[in-house]
């Protein structure tokens, strides 16, 4: 009799398991346009009284699919972490710690790990961040970054100068660095922020070409049809032809009133050629306030008909795969009518990187 | 054009509850609620910490407030937190990420638009364009990440409009100067019902609710630089147009079914039923909202200029009756109950003013501790709940009382 219970326990309880597993596999597969959201509906509750030993399936669905899958599996498990410390029962906190040392588990899902412990027992986290300072995902080492620099704050001299140090070859933050470089130039120290980031300081340009009522973005003028350095074309107002220039910014911004004057409706382009020495995913990420395209190797990554709303470092994350050897990208800029001071600029700021932030090519 | 429909179906549209202003500038979007009670010397019932950053205001479902914040080096951590409204305990907090651009003027934030609740659900949209609907306990009921799914909806200055629940329906306003829409989305699924393209143009005002008649089912009312539209929320078809321009920052208010338009100074619109143009009834340059939305008190049309002037116009004329020049300047507009206005400016001045003194008066002050080692500022519009007020800032949210 006790046997035969006992196999039933243990038969109700594998399906509820595989039951809260099939109801994570809903969540992990929503698509774009709620595509899934009306199975994910009822799955998310499911998932949800779980309980926390269901956590390890979710952090395991994670980062396999679509953000907004994430973002289910993402609130399941807020939901479940607090709910169990409501009820004070105990999270599997190894468990996601373990996962979280994991460095091939996807970022989302690592980011995911170090959130719920972070929310489950704050001390922890604070005792693991420390530990993230290498860390391949650039928000998780972020913190140890910022551990570093405030430690360098409390020292002076070549003591203050080695935590600034160490804080640098860890940081992939635009704040942080140039929080960094300030501190270190007052010691006497120069950062190559190009170098840093991957920036692409060498390019060369060409326009102008016409721009008038906005039409420029979607026309093809010559340099989307062919990339011939020697050639000379009939741009807006008189011939034009490529013309190196470089940038000197030490965010790569490169400033196309300089080399072709400051003009209105009008386009250029700037191109380069850098090396890969392999074939490998890497992101490029624009910086621009104008209307812009950008294309690898000829294939258009993306484009965007916006003008003078704002322009920050990373802007735009362009995902895209290299190929072993020269890689050249080709970058459209437009700028409009617009008379008022704020919209005088021309200009972006290209780097290479990989998904961390971290630099693929020193600048060239 | 489509004839309107507005007798075709029932009024399934959320009435709002005593004390409750469950969207941008309350119930209807009108910055009034009947049952509110402004008080005449404000003082600070509680304060509590918020997690991070935001101009949305607060909305109030049955005695619980909901806030939304987003936090994190980029912003892209996106919270909706439950208080509650009596004594600002929290009752619950869900944070998801961003799964859009979070970039924005370093003055807004990503948690710009207001959320909204047909008093089941809260709606919360971010300015990544990230959409998400809870039950009132907590629960997520979907999600929806509009940039994703539309790649070049964005604005790198912020979007900022808020959605509105009509029916069914959740009206959500994504327009900007790429791909530019306003989005009907299933409040059961976040599925799209309807998608309608938008004029090319930044454009952070919020859409409103317009009824025929008191007891009609509401139309959503749609505004953009262009103008005005009326849509059927239920299926996306537009029933009728206004094209002569409006604010892309100000957003309508309605009274008695006329929609007073923040269109070449105030335009007073009456819509018609059978599809026509609305007819315009008045139009005054003397009411000049600049970014502010009007409120109606009464007889009255009320709103604020670029200088931090309130003018009084006639509701029937547009005649301006008089202007008061309050401490500026605003971001957040003004609210209104019985006869009494609350602004709060940028700097956290609560200013309270007598509508009847003849002409108008700051009968009420109350100076909000801001923060001053982050400049914090006061940028959201007040929610209004019985006799309490809830201001937010980056870093607080505040019941004021009297």
């Amino acid at each position: 009799m006790k046997a035969t219970l006992a196999i039933l326990f243990l038969g109700t309880v594998l399906n509820l398991h595989a039951a809260v597993d099939e109801a994570v596999k809903v969540l992990a597969k929503v698509e774009r346009e709620g595509q899934g959201n009306e199975a994910a509906i009822a799955a998310w509750k499911e998932v949800v009284a779980g309980g926390p030993a269901v956590l390890p399936s979710v952090l395991a669905a994670t980062g396999r699919g679509t953000p907004m899958a994430d973002n289910w599996l993402r609130l399941a498990g807020d939901a479940i972490v607090d709910s169990a410390l409501r009820a004070k029962k105990a999270v599997p906190l190894a468990e996601l710690e373990a996962f979280l040392k994991d460095a091939q588990q996807p970022s989302a899902a690592r980011q995911l790990a170090f959130d719920l412990i972070r929310q489950a027992d704050a001390g922890r986290a604070d005792t693991i961040e420390p530990g993230l300072i290498a860390d391949p995902v650039q928000e998780l080492r972020r913190g140890a970054v910022q551990r570093l620099i405030d430690a360098a704050k409390t020292k002076t001299g070549d003591d203050a100068k080695a935590g600034y140090q160490q804080a640098l070859a860890a940081v992939r933050d635009e704040d942080q660095t140039k929080e960094i470089a300030a501190e270190l130039k007052k010691l006497g120290v120069t950062v190559d922020l190009p170098g840093h980031f991957g920036f692409l300081m060498k390019w060369n340009v060409i326009g102008p070409f016409d721009n008038a009522e906005r039409q420029g973005f979607e026309t093809v003028f010559p340099p989307e049809k062919e990339l011939r350095l020697d050639a000379n074309y009939e741009g807006k107002g008189g011939p034009v032809k490529w013309q190196p220039f470089e940038s000197k910014d030490e965010y790569g911004k490169l400033d196309f009133n300089k080399p072709l004057g400051m003009q209105k409706e009008v386009t250029a382009y700037a191109t380069t050629t850098f090396e890969s020495p392999a074939e490998r995913d890497a992101e490029l990420r624009l910086g621009c306030k104008n209307a812009w395209k950008v294309w690898l190797n000829g294939e258009l990554l993306f484009g965007r008909d916006e003008y003078h709303r704002g322009q920050q470092m990373d802007q735009y994350k362009l995902k895209c795969r290299l190929k072993k050897g020269p890689n050249t990208v080709l970058v459209k800029a437009c700028q409009n009518e617009q008379k008022e001071q704020w919209t005088v600029e021309w200009e972006f700021q290209l780097r290479v990187c990989d998904s961390t932030g971290t630099a693929i090519l020193a600048a060239k | 054009m489509k004839s309107l429909p507005l007798f075709a179906f029932a009024a399934l549209s959320f009435t709002a509850l005593a004390g409750d202003w469950p969207q941008f500038r309350g119930p209807d979007s009108t910055g009034t609620a009947p049952d509110a009670v402004i008080p005449a010397a404000p003082k600070i019932d509680w304060g509590i910490a918020l997690p991070g950053r935001g101009l949305a205001s607060p909305i109030v479902v049955g005695g619980k407030v909901f806030v939304t914040c987003s936090s994190g080096p980029k912003q892209e951590r996106l919270h909706l937190i439950c208080f509650s409204a009596s004594d600002g305990s929290k009752l619950w907090e869900r944070q998801l990420r961003a799964t859009g651009r979070t970039m924005s003027h370093p003055k807004t934030a990503i948690a710009a638009g207001t959320p909204c609740s047909d008093g089941q659900r809260v709606f919360a949209l971010w300015s990544c364009n990230d959409v998400a609907a809870f039950d009132l306990e907590g629960n997520l009921l979907w999600v929806r990440g509009l940039t994703v799914d539309y790649a070049n909806a964005s604005n790198s200055l912020g979007m900022a409009s808020s959605p509105i629940v009509i029916g069914e329906t959740l009206v959500t306003v994504i327009e900007n100067d790429s791909e530019s829409y306003t989005i009907g989305l299933d409040v059961k699924t976040g599925r799209n019902l309807w998608k309608l393209d938008r004029p090319k143009a930044a454009n952070w005002s919020s859409p409103i609710p317009w009824r025929a008649e008191a007891k009609a089912a509401p139309i959503a009312v749609l505004q953009s630089s262009k103008g005005l539209i009326g849509v059927d929320a239920a299926s996306g078809s537009k029933l009728w147009e206004y094209g002569e321009g409006a604010s892309t920052m100000s957003s309508s208010v309605v009274a008695a079914g006329i929609i007073y338009a923040p269109s070449n100074g105030i335009t007073a619109l009456s819509p018609k039923a059978n599809g026509a143009a609305p007819e315009q009834l008045w139009r005054s340059k003397q009411i000049n909202p600049a970014t502010i939305s009007p409120v109606v008190l009464g007889d009255h049309i009320f709103s604020i200029n670029g200088a931090g002037v309130l003018t009084m116009g006639d509701l029937k004329t547009g005649d301006s009756k008089w202007k008061l020049r309050l401490a500026g300047p605003f971001s957040g507009s003004p609210v209104g109950a019985g006869q009494r206005l609350l602004a709060v400016n940028e700097k956290g001045l609560v200013q309270i003013v007598d509508t009847t003194a003849p002409e108008g008066a700051v009968a009420g002050q109350l100076q909000l501790p801001l923060k001053a080692e982050s400049k914090e500022l006061i940028l959201c519009t007040p929610a209004l709940s019985g006799k309490s007020v809830f201001v937010r800032t980056d870093s607080t949210l505040w019941r004021l009382g009297e």
